[in-house]
């Protein structure tokens, strides 16, 4: 015991030392695991508060992009309005329409916070619990898909970026119809990797890829990008596709958070074919 | 008193350099310097080893909040703190380091601070980027930029002396 005690006081620092180091570990790999402590989610209620003081000084300096791409928005609804299309008949039906039910909500949000350096990059945006946002809701913004809410608080949420080298995305090729799935690579945040297309089929540069509507989180159709580069190698039955992203990871301002109205009904279907493929019960 | 106030307000100032400014800077796509391990270097030789591994931590800690790193910078800087001590013996005049002095400049010249920072910035982004990327296997891309990154958080650190601790 008195070794023990001895041995203790001589080491005290090294002790410290891997303790620390351990303690850095652990939080690291909770990190990963996407379970946070209470204490976290504090020091992410502080940071998120000064960063959206910090971003109501920088706003200013990217306001007349901003505009812009408003304008630009407001442009292309405009465009999809009833009264930008001539009728060309007198008579105008009115039905009682039951089968077109709202299936998506679209909440806007401001990015406070942003990453496209690192290798797994978060975004931090202004809504949380208190405006209905809950995690695996999508994240889109004017120009495409940007990721997906991770972990939300009372006024703030964290959005997994698309940048990020866990995120994968289920996308297909607008033309075509084929679908694959799109990651990150983890170097250039303007450049995409399209995977999971087979070999016979013809792609071509240039052609937009969009969201499947396979999974419960993004609805189909939202633009991802457009296809820069493909090759394959002999002997491999995929392309290796480039993306070049449709969203501006820099210039993310604003955003728009999507719920899906119908997800509780899916997940079931969806879960009950998992477990039928495994037991191999299949008819 | 004086003193622990002026370590207190580099502290602030440097953490909001790093996160606000320095974060955000992104030359030729993944180069990020870390300024804010500074606050290790320039700690007075005779600070308790207990001390420094824990004013380390929360330096660390403190930066992972607002990068949204929770443990990665914490690491990386506690392990530095740890380590200081050993480089400091390593490098350190003929005749030992004078009581009443600091690691500065003005004390032990330039080519001695450079030695030093080298060293202790090379350890701190060797570690952090290998932790931050351990999923991935680009082993030469990452040292790559453990070197692009070194090369500038090196100059930034060196240069701060001229700027901020003129006297």
């Amino acid at each position: 015991m008195n070794n023990l005690i001895r041995f203790i006081f001589k080491h005290y620092v090294t002790i410290l030392f891997i303790l620390l180091e351990a303690l850095s570990f652990f939080l690291l790999v909770q990190n990963n695991k996407y379970q946070r402590t209470s204490i976290l989610n504090t020091g992410y209620e502080i940071s998120g508060f000064v960063y959206s003081k910090y971003n109501e000084v920088a706003e200013y300096f990217s306001l007349r992009q901003e505009n812009q791409k408003l304008a630009e928005e407001n442009a292309s609804l405009r465009n999809q309005l009833f009264n930008s299309y001539k009728t060309d008949t007198f008579f105008v039906q009115k039905i009682y329409d039951t089968l077109h039910k709202q299936q998506y909500i679209y909440k806007t949000a401001k990015v406070v916070h942003n990453s496209t350096d690192q290798q797994n990059n978060y975004i931090i945006i202004d809504k949380g619990l208190k405006h209905g946002i809950t995690p695996d809701m999508a994240v889109i913004s004017s120009n495409g898909v940007v990721g997906i809410v991770k972990d939300v608080t009372e006024n703030f949420a964290s959005v997994i970026s698309l940048l990020n080298s866990n995120v994968k995305i289920s996308a297909k090729i607008k033309r075509n119809s084929y679908f694959g799935s799109v990651s990150w690579e983890g170097s250039n945040y303007k450049k995409a990797a399209f995977n999971e297309i087979p070999v016979h089929i013809k792609i071509q540069k240039k052609d937009t890829v969009i969201t499947s509507g396979y999974s419960t989180i993004f609805p189909e159709g939202i633009m991802i990008g457009r296809i820069e580069d493909f090759s394959f190698k002999g002997g491999d039955n995929f392309y290796q596709i480039q993306l070049d992203l449709s969203t501006d990871f820099k210039g993310l301002n604003y955003v728009y958070v999507v719920y899906n109205l119908m997800k509780e009904e899916k997940i079931p279907i969806l879960k009950n074919i998992q477990k039928e493929s495994k037991t191999g019960k299949n008819k | 008193m004086q003193g622990f106030i002026k370590y207190i307000l580099g502290f602030v100032f440097f953490v909001a350099l790093q996160v606000l400014i320095l974060n955000n800077l992104q030359f030729s796509g993944f180069i990020n310097p870390f300024v804010y391990i500074i606050m290790v270097m320039l700690l007075p030789f005779e600070t308790p080893r207990w001390l420094l591994l824990v004013a380390s931590f929360f330096l660390g800690l403190t930066i992972d909040f607002f990068s949204n790193t929770p443990g990665m910078h914490a690491s990386a800087t506690v392990l530095i703190g740890y380590l200081r001590p050993f480089v400091l013996k390593s490098i350190s005049p003929r005749d030992g380091y004078d009581t009443g002095t600091l690691p500065r400049i003005k004390y032990y010249g330039l080519n001695w601070f450079i030695k030093y920072v080298i060293i202790i910035t090379l350890i701190h982004h060797s570690f952090l980027l290998f932790v931050e990327v351990f999923r991935f296997s680009s082993f030469f891309f990452t040292l790559g930029r453990i070197f692009l990154s070194s090369i500038f958080s090196i100059f930034l650190i060196i240069g701060s002396q001229y700027f901020i601790y003129k006297r």
